[in-house]
């Protein structure tokens, strides 16, 4: 076992002999630019609604309860897939995202809510998580699509134009979260839940 | 008798030929819709929209369900949640400016007052419903029973 990685590490220290300098870096160059294209094709993929709804976990539950909401179908048109709220946007916290994702896939093999009892008892849990995580990156996800500057606070209701205009500016650590819960999908028994 | 006998065989055949076969798709009474025949399919009445300021209505009478003067869209009321609840609870109220639950609603069918609002009054759209611009469907000569008796002071409509 031992000589056997001594073997390799010899190998890969050892300067090519058969290979010219020239192909070595063109071809590492190329090699990069298709792995590097392939693999952000493939997490792309992951991040489609049609990827995400493609277990019966996800499509009969939250993509059944999306479906109604505004966030789904409205007026304009303009909608939010799945990535658009669970997944930030940018690389390196899509990235981290991504890998937190995977135990998404234990829990899918699992079969940790497969059935709607199962996933109904676990609801609480679950929303508590996508709470946290939006209160955390101060609800990253909501503001790629509405920014505060964008907002007319004259055609809100008074309240909401009151809450948006003083209580939330910068220096404040409330979030859009904090009021807007289950905007999206059914919310879990809040009796335990402080509002 | 030849002729007559044509003649009368002219005539029912005419008849049978004249007579309106019976209809498929008979026409089905006007409703609370425009009823159309059976086999009709007419486009269902635009729905009403929710216009976004409105004001608080007028009650047309005390014990009238107040209409709701707002879009309740995706509003939740379940056994987990109660979106309405929301603001119009007790504690909740004032912070958000909505008026609170009617006192009522904590009593139970055994007009026991309860800590919270009880399951009979608990699905608030059984009662309240959101003010919409919709034409109403059946006329009405419906007076609210102040301006009955406003009339009736006044020796109107007797």
């Amino acid at each position: 076992m031992m000589d056997r990685l001594k073997y390799y590490w010899s190998l890969l220290r050892k300067p090519s002999v058969h290979y010219s300098l020239g192909f070595l870096t063109l071809g590492g160059f190329l090699a990069g630019i298709i792995f590097w294209g392939g693999f952000n094709t493939a997490l792309e993929a992951t991040n489609t609604e049609q990827f995400c709804v493609g277990c019966h976990e996800m499509y009969s539950n939250p993509y059944q309860e999306l479906k109604g909401t505004i966030h789904y179908s409205n007026r304009s048109g303009v909608r939010a897939e799945c990535s658009d709220c669970h997944v930030p946007h940018d690389w390196t916290h899509k990235i981290g995202r991504k890998m937190e994702a995977s135990k998404e896939v234990w829990g899918w093999l699992f079969g940790s809510i497969n059935t709607p009892e199962k996933f109904e008892a676990k609801r609480l849990e679950l929303a508590r998580r996508e709470w946290h995580r939006l209160k955390a990156n101060d609800s990253l996800e909501c503001r790629n699509c509405h920014e505060f500057d964008s907002m007319d606070f004259t055609l809100q209701d008074p309240r909401a134009a009151e809450a948006h205009s003083t209580a939330l500016t910068d220096d404040s650590d409330e979030t859009c979260i904090d009021c807007h819960k289950g905007i999206a999908h059914e919310l879990p028994d809040m009796a335990e839940v402080n509002r | 008798m030849k002729k007559l006998i044509a003649i009368l065989l002219m005539a029912s055949l005419a008849l049978v030929a004249l007579a309106e076969p019976p209809s498929l798709s008979p026409s089905s009474p006007d409703g609370l819709r425009e009823g159309g025949t059976l086999g009709e399919t007419r486009n269902a009445p635009a729905i009403a929209g929710d216009p976004r300021d409105v004001k608080r209505e007028v009650r047309n009478y005390p014990e009238q369900p107040p209409v709701i003067p707002h879009v309740i869209r995706d509003y939740q009321v379940d056994k987990r949640f109660n979106r309405c609840l929301d603001c119009h609870s007790r504690e909740a109220a004032p912070s958000a400016g909505a008026p609170m639950v009617s006192v009522t609603h904590f009593m139970d069918r055994n007009f026991q007052v309860r800590a919270e609002v009880t399951p009979g009054r608990y699905f608030c759209t059984q009662c309240h419903v959101p003010q919409t611009d919709a034409e109403a469907l059946v006329e009405t000569d419906f007076k609210p029973i102040d301006q009955v008796i406003r009339e009736g002071d006044r020796g109107e409509n007797q």
